[in-house]
Parts: C-alpha cells; sequence; structure tokens
C-alpha cells in the first residue's frame, strides 16, 4: 500500500458507504411523510409550535435539558417505556414514539439520557402549570430525592410594591413582604413542556388501522 | 548484533567494525541527524499544540469536576444561569474534546507525518495559523455554550462562528498534512500514515455533513437527522481520534521497543475493514427510537463486523509488546500507550456488545454509557496522547522529563482513576438499567430490608439474589423513577472522587509539561525512565 491514489480512493469509496447508508438513504425514505389531517377541523397531528413554545423550546436546548432527558418511548423486547406510562397514543392504546410525531421538531431532541425520566409525553402527564413551575424553581419540593438542578435563575424574587402579582408562585416558602414571580422564559418553558403530546393514534402499515 | 555496542549516553559506538556494521553505523548517523532536523523543524507547531492541549484539559478537568458533583448534590453551584448542569456539562464535552483531544491528536500527527514521510515540516505558518485559530474556536465556542449560546445537540454545540473556525483551521491541517503526503521521501507507506491520512480526509466530510444537515435551515426533515447526528457523533471516536491513536500506538510500541510491527498484513486487514465497518456503526445509538428498523439493524452488522479489525489491531499491537513487558517498568511512554492499547481492545469488544438489543435495550440512557465513552476517550485515546507527548516533546525542547517521581505520580492516579470510574460507572449504570426497566424491586429497598432482619452479610446476599432473581421484561408496575435515581446517588458520589484522583494527575502531568517548556530538565541525552538500573533495561530490551 505505498500507492496515494489507491489509498485516497479507499478511503473515500468505504467512507461513501456509510454516506450514502446512514445520511442519505433515512433521508429519502422519510422525506414525504406527513402530518395527519385531523377530520372536520383544520388542523393536524402533531400540530406545529406555537411561538411561545418555539421561545420555550430554544430555552431547552440553551440551558441542556437535552442532557438528562430523552423524548422517545421506545420499543422492544427488554424495554420497560410503556408500561412507565412514557408512551405516545391516545388513553388505553399507548404506543412508542413515531418518526411522525418529530415532523415540526427542529432539531429533532431524541436525547441519549435518562438521568431525569423520559418527556417525550410529559404535557399529556402533567398538564399544570403550577407544578411545573414550582418543579423548575425547586425540583424538590414537588419530587423529593430528585437530583434535578433547580432553575431559580428563571425567576424573579422581588420585594412586594402594592399589591402582589397575580402570576407569583403561592406554594414556594419565601419572607414575608417578598414574592416568587417566574419571568416570560420560565413560562414560555413551561408551555413547550405542555405541548409535549402526542396523544393520538398514527396508522402504521401492520397495525390493522 | 555482533560487534555493536550500545552505549546508554553516547548511543551507538563502534569498536574494530567490519565494513559492513561501519556502513551501518554511518547510515544510522545519517539518519539521526536527518531525525534532528525534522524535529528541529517540528517543534514551534507541535508545541504549540501540545501547550494548548493541557491548558485545555485542565480547564476540561474542571468543569467535569463540577459537572460530577452537580449531578450528587444538586444545590452546587444553582444560581447562575452559566454554571447550569445544561451548560457546564457540554462545555466539559467540548473543551476535552475539541480543546485537549483534537490538539493533542493533531500535534502528535503532524511530527508523525513528518517523521514518516521523512520530510522535515513545510509552510509552518499554515499549522501554527491553524493552532491559533484552533484554540480561538475552542476558546469563544465554549464561552458562548456557557453564555446560552448552544445548539443543544450533542458533540456540535459550538455556535457556528466557532464551528466555522474549527472548520476553517482543521481544513489548513488537513491541507497540509495531504501535501506533506504528497512531499514523501519514495520508499514504504507505514500503517500509521493511513490512519492519518484517512482522518485527515473524512473529519471534515463528517464535520459537515453533520453541521448543515442538522444545524442550519438546510437540516432534514424530521428523524432523519439524527442518524445523521450519531453517524457523526460516533465517526469523531470512530474516524478522528481513534486513527490518530492508532497512529500513535503503530509508531511508538515498535520505536520504544526496538522491533518491527508483529504482521504487516494484520495491520492492512485492520486499517481496511475499520474503514469500512466503524463508520456503519453509528445508527446504534438508536435500538428501538423512531427510526426506519433496518437503520439500527446495519448498524448493529457494523458494530458487531467491527470485531474484525479490533481483534487484528489487538494482536499486532500486543503481540509486538509480547515477551517485551519487562520493558513497562523502564519506559514511561510504553507504560501510557500500552495501557491505551489494552484499553482499546476493552472498549472495543464493549461497544460492539452494546450496539446488540438485549444489552442496548437496558442499558442506553445510563451512566452505563458514559463510562463506556470515559474508557474510550480517556483509557484509550488520552492514555496514548500522555505516552506520546511523552516521547515527543523531549525530541523538540532538547530537555528530559525533570521528574521521574511526578511521572509516576501522573500514571498511577490517571490509571487508577480511570479504571475506577469505568467500574463504577458500568455497575451504577447497569443497576440503573435493570431498576428502569427489568426488575421488580430496586436493590437499594431490597438491601435496607434484608440487611435489617438477616444483618449485613447475608441480608446483602440475600437481597442480591432477590434483585437478580426478579427479572421480568414489562414489569407491570416498575420501580418509581426517583428510587431509581436514589439507588445511582452512591456511585455517583465515587464517580467524583475518581475525578479528583484524575486531577490531581493532570495537575502533575501540566506541571511536568510546563517545566520542560522551560528548559527545567537535564539536556536531552537518552530517555528518562521510571528505574535508572541501565543494564536491567538494556535486557528487557534484548528478550
Amino acid at each position: 500500500m505505498n500507492f496515494g491514489p489507491l489509498l485516497f480512493l479507499g478511503i473515500f469509496l468505504t467512507f461513501a458507504s456509510a454516506w450514502i447508508g446512514l445520511v442519505f438513504a433515512p433521508s429519502q425514505q422519510l422525506k414525504d411523510l406527513q402530518a395527519m389531517r385531523v377530520e372536520g377541523s383544520g388542523q393536524t397531528n402533531p400540530r406545529p409550535y406555537s411561538g411561545l413554545e418555539l421561545e420555550g423550546r430554544a430555552i431547552y436546548l440553551r440551558d441542556g435539558c437535552v442532557y438528562c432527558h430523552s423524548q422517545q418511548a421506545r420499543g422492544g423486547d427488554y424495554v420497560n417505556d410503556i408500561e412507565r406510562g412514557w408512551g405516545a397514543g391516545p388513553v388505553g392504546e399507548p404506543r412508542r414514539s413515531l418518526p411522525q410525531d418529530y415532523l415540526y421538531d427542529r432539531p429533532v431532541l431524541l436525547g441519549t439520557s435518562r438521568t431525569g425520566p423520559d418527556l417525550a409525553n410529559i404535557g399529556s402527564r402533567q398538564s399544570d402549570d403550577n407544578w411545573h413551575l414550582t418543579h423548575l424553581y425547586d425540583p424538590r419540593l414537588t419530587s423529593p430525592g430528585s437530583i434535578m438542578p433547580s432553575f431559580s435563575f428563571l425567576f424573579e424574587t422581588r420585594k412586594i410594591v402594592g399589591q402582589p402579582s397575580a402570576d407569583a408562585m403561592k406554594n414556594i416558602p419565601v419572607q414575608p413582604g417578598w414574592e416568587i414571580v417566574p419571568t416570560y422564559e420560565a413560562k414560555a418553558l413551561v408551555a413547550y413542556l405542555k405541548s409535549l403530546d402526542h396523544a393520538y393514534a398514527v396508522a402504521t402499515p401492520g397495525s390493522g388501522k | 548484533m555482533s560487534s555493536l555496542n550500545i552505549d546508554m549516553q553516547r548511543g551507538v559506538v563502534g569498536d574494530q567494525l567490519d565494513p559492513d556494521s561501519m556502513a551501518r553505523v554511518l547510515d544510522q548517523r545519517q539518519q539521526a541527524s536527518q531525525r534532528a532536523l525534522i524535529d528541529a523543524s517540528c517543534k514551534v507547531p507541535v508545541l504549540l499544540f501540545y501547550g494548548s492541549a493541557v491548558f485545555w484539559l485542565l480547564i476540561g478537568t474542571v468543569l467535569a469536576l463540577i459537572s460530577s458533583i452537580k449531578l450528587h448534590s444538586p444545590n452546587f453551584l444553582t444560581h447562575e444561569a452559566w454554571l447550569t448542569f445544561g451548560r457546564v456539562r457540554p462545555a466539559h464535552l467540548d473543551v476535552v474534546a475539541f480543546g485537549w483531544a483534537s490538539m493533542a491528536g493533531l500535534g502528535t500527527s503532524l511530527w508523525l507525518m513528518c517523521r514518516l514521510c521523512r520530510v522535515p515540516l513545510k509552510w509552518p505558518g499554515m499549522v501554527v495559523g491553524a493552532a491559533v485559530l484552533w484554540n480561538v474556536g475552542v476558546l469563544s465556542g465554549t464561552a458562548g455554550v456557557l453564555a446560552g449560546q448552544s445548539s443543544g445537540i450533542e458533540w456540535i454545540e459550538y455556535p457556528f462562528y466557532a464551528t466555522f473556525m474549527l472548520f476553517v483551521a482543521f481544513a489548513l491541517v488537513a491541507v497540509w498534512g495531504l501535501m506533506t503526503f504528497g512531499r514523501r521521501q519514495p520508499g514504504h507507506v507505514y500503517v500509521s500514515q493511513w490512519y492519518l491520512f484517512g482522518s485527515m480526509f473524512w473529519f471534515p466530510w463528517v464535520y459537515i455533513t453533520v453541521q448543515l444537515l442538522t444545524n442550519t435551515p438546510l437540516m432534514v426533515k424530521g428523524t432523519p437527522q439524527e442518524s445523521i447526528h450519531w453517524w457523526f457523533g460516533h465517526n469523531v471516536l470512530g474516524v478522528f481520534f481513534t486513527p490518530m491513536g492508532l497512529a500513535a500506538i503503530y509508531y511508538l510500541i515498535p520505536k520504544v521497543i526496538g522491533r518491527p510491527i508483529y504482521s504487516y498484513y494484520l495491520s492492512i486487514l485492520g486499517f481496511w475493514s475499520l474503514a469500512l465497518f466503524y463508520n456503519w456503526a453509528g445508527a446504534h445509538h438508536l435500538v428501538g427510537g423512531p427510526v426506519p428498523a433496518w437503520l439500527v439493524t446495519v448498524s448493529a452488522v457494523g458494530s458487531m463486523m467491527m470485531f474484525i479489525p479490533v481483534i487484528t489491531t489487538a494482536l499486532n499491537h500486543h503481540m509486538t509488546t509480547y515477551k517485551h513487558f519487562g520493558v513497562l517498568r523502564y519506559s514511561p511512554t510504553l507504560r501510557f500507550v500500552v495501557f491505551g492499547a489494552m484499553a482499546y481492545t476493552i472498549v472495543s469488544f464493549q461497544g460492539s456488545l452494546m450496539s446488540l438489543r438485549i444489552f442496548n435495550e437496558p442499558f442506553h440512557f445510563t451512566h452505563h454509557t458514559i463510562a463506556h465513552a470515559h474508557l474510550g476517550l480517556y483509557g484509550f485515546y488520552t492514555m496514548v496522547m500522555f505516552g506520546a507527548m511523552y516521547y515527543v516533546m523531549p525530541r523538540l525542547t532538547g530537555h528530559e522529563w525533570s521528574s521521574a517521581r511526578l511521572i509516576r505520580v501522573h500514571f498511577w492516579t490517571v490509571a487508577i482513576g480511570i479504571a475506577l470510574m469505568f467500574v463504577t460507572l458500568s455497575i451504577g449504570g447497569m443497576i440503573q438499567g435493570f431498576e428502569l426497566h427489568q426488575s421488580r424491586q430496586g436493590l437499594g429497598d431490597l438491601m435496607r430490608q434484608h440487611t435489617q432482619t438477616d444483618g449485613l452479610v447475608s441480608g446483602s446476599i440475600n437481597a442480591l439474589s432477590d434483585f437478580f432473581g426478579g427479572f421480568k421484561a414489562k414489569q407491570d408496575q416498575p420501580i418509581p423513577f426517583l428510587a431509581v435515581v436514589r439507588d445511582t446517588i452512591p456511585w455517583l458520589w465515587i464517580r467524583s472522587g475518581t475525578g479528583i484522583l484524575i486531577f490531581i494527575g493532570h495537575m502533575a502531568f501540566a506541571w511536568l509539561v510546563l517545566a520542560n517548556l522551560l528548559g527545567r530538565g537535564e539536556r536531552r541525552t537518552g530517555p528518562t525512565l521510571f528505574h535508572t538500573d541501565a543494564d536491567g533495561y538494556r535486557r528487557s530490551l534484548e528478550v
């Protein structure tokens, strides 16, 4: 192997083969996938994110939620995701996550770690704004023993001047005369988390639908 | 070696030589002066890469410790947004991958390329410029991630301006590498050169593909992004770090031992099977995920086929070292490099198995994966780079390492640290995986119940037998998530301890590098050895 051009050709071809297999082919296979229309309404499943949800998604990316939370209910013989209640699909018909569920995700955030629970369908499990905000401020208030960091920097602790704010946190202890108020970023993040909800059936080949 | 007398101080000296040996000695002297010329030409660029690499290593270790502590003590440093776990952890990964590992690898590659092509380093401005640009890229990229400009995609968090700088810097090195390869002296092209050639061509390709298709408006629709993402993520290791590490091993083991590599044909098989299979392996990160099933299957096949290059390369490395293990007692370079070569064998076997559904389904997403990643990038790659720097730096500075004792501290702290970290996170991760998916009751709960009634020893045994006896896929009543979290915490504490051990080792290493750069060691005559009995060293080489 002392001949440069041959070395180059081999290095090029071996690599190009995987590029075709893992980059080009799946993109081609799934490029025509469309969101499903819901009959009798202008809506689709999944639906596009709202502006506020997209802003929340940017916070999710910025503060690295993805390093502890996956967004995929997996299938498999040795996997308990559905049994844990992490599955997508309507009530009574849980299913694993499918490529359709991610059509509006830019970028897709499947994640690689479950130091915290899977969030693919957190919106359908927990739709209470107050729970989410309290949990973000101090995770151990809602989930004793959690090792999630506090995101108190998404909140403002301020002295009450005149009337207390309408959106001040009610169940977080704070010294008298002060209040804890979620910032716009905290509210946007919660809006995004609540939008993670794929509670619809998907017709797949072989499912009989 | 009839009449040649090897002298530790003066090199090869003749003693009543016949004409054949005389010619050989002259030839060796000529080669030695050629090597000296090459080393002199490499001095500034390679030392610039090495010095920067060590700086980033220290920063990366501090970021690692902060992240590690946050995992078991979540109230540690939470008030500032830039110190939150989700920013510090990617900053750690990016600094060690693009600051330390890349710069140490590129420095080594520059030197190896010149030595093996048998030409002095030409166009130094190109590579010095690349090193400066690379540093600015890592600095601004990491600052960007901490300041909240992360793309949020693992391994490519850097904001676009930093990514662009790294790309240009790498392109400069790659073009330099290919031009140097073109200027090589006629004759044999050594296996290390194939790997270096490969990595310089492959890395820009994966880097530009993943940036364009997952991180710009050109991004592809839906989950194929993740296939591209992991094709890249796995290839950073597979076609960038691994080839540079293997190139260094292939060069250094024969050099230190003074014997040729075990088999030329095994190196051919090892190289081409790696080139073909490694870059098909990436999608095994997506087992069970929302991607076409064939994608995961071909990647599992690619991962299993990796046994071929791994076994051939392992045979080649270990059979070369075999019968010369005595040298490990003396040579710091060989000790680090052989540790790395062995870790490469282990981590690759483990990696192939982890692509199988039966292993991947329970253990993916757990700390087990983190253990694997550290064994690869640290136990293998980083240890080899330490070895390479111990070999190369004195040849460039003209000074030997100032303290064999500090090298010993460095070796043992990091070797024990990474081994313990691997074991700890592997066990903790496996318990985590079983509890998430397959056990009826958590190990922690069982331990508490049984040790209260049966005492410590038999209680523990009973708890373990209950734990492993209660396995069943599809548990109707899974263990509560927070109970699983609780059972990982002791392992995370031990991991922080191993991190401190590694940090101490890095401080020792940084001190040695600084002293060497400042010319604090003796003038170079022969290598700094762990033990100073010259006779024993010579005997270990001659076996």
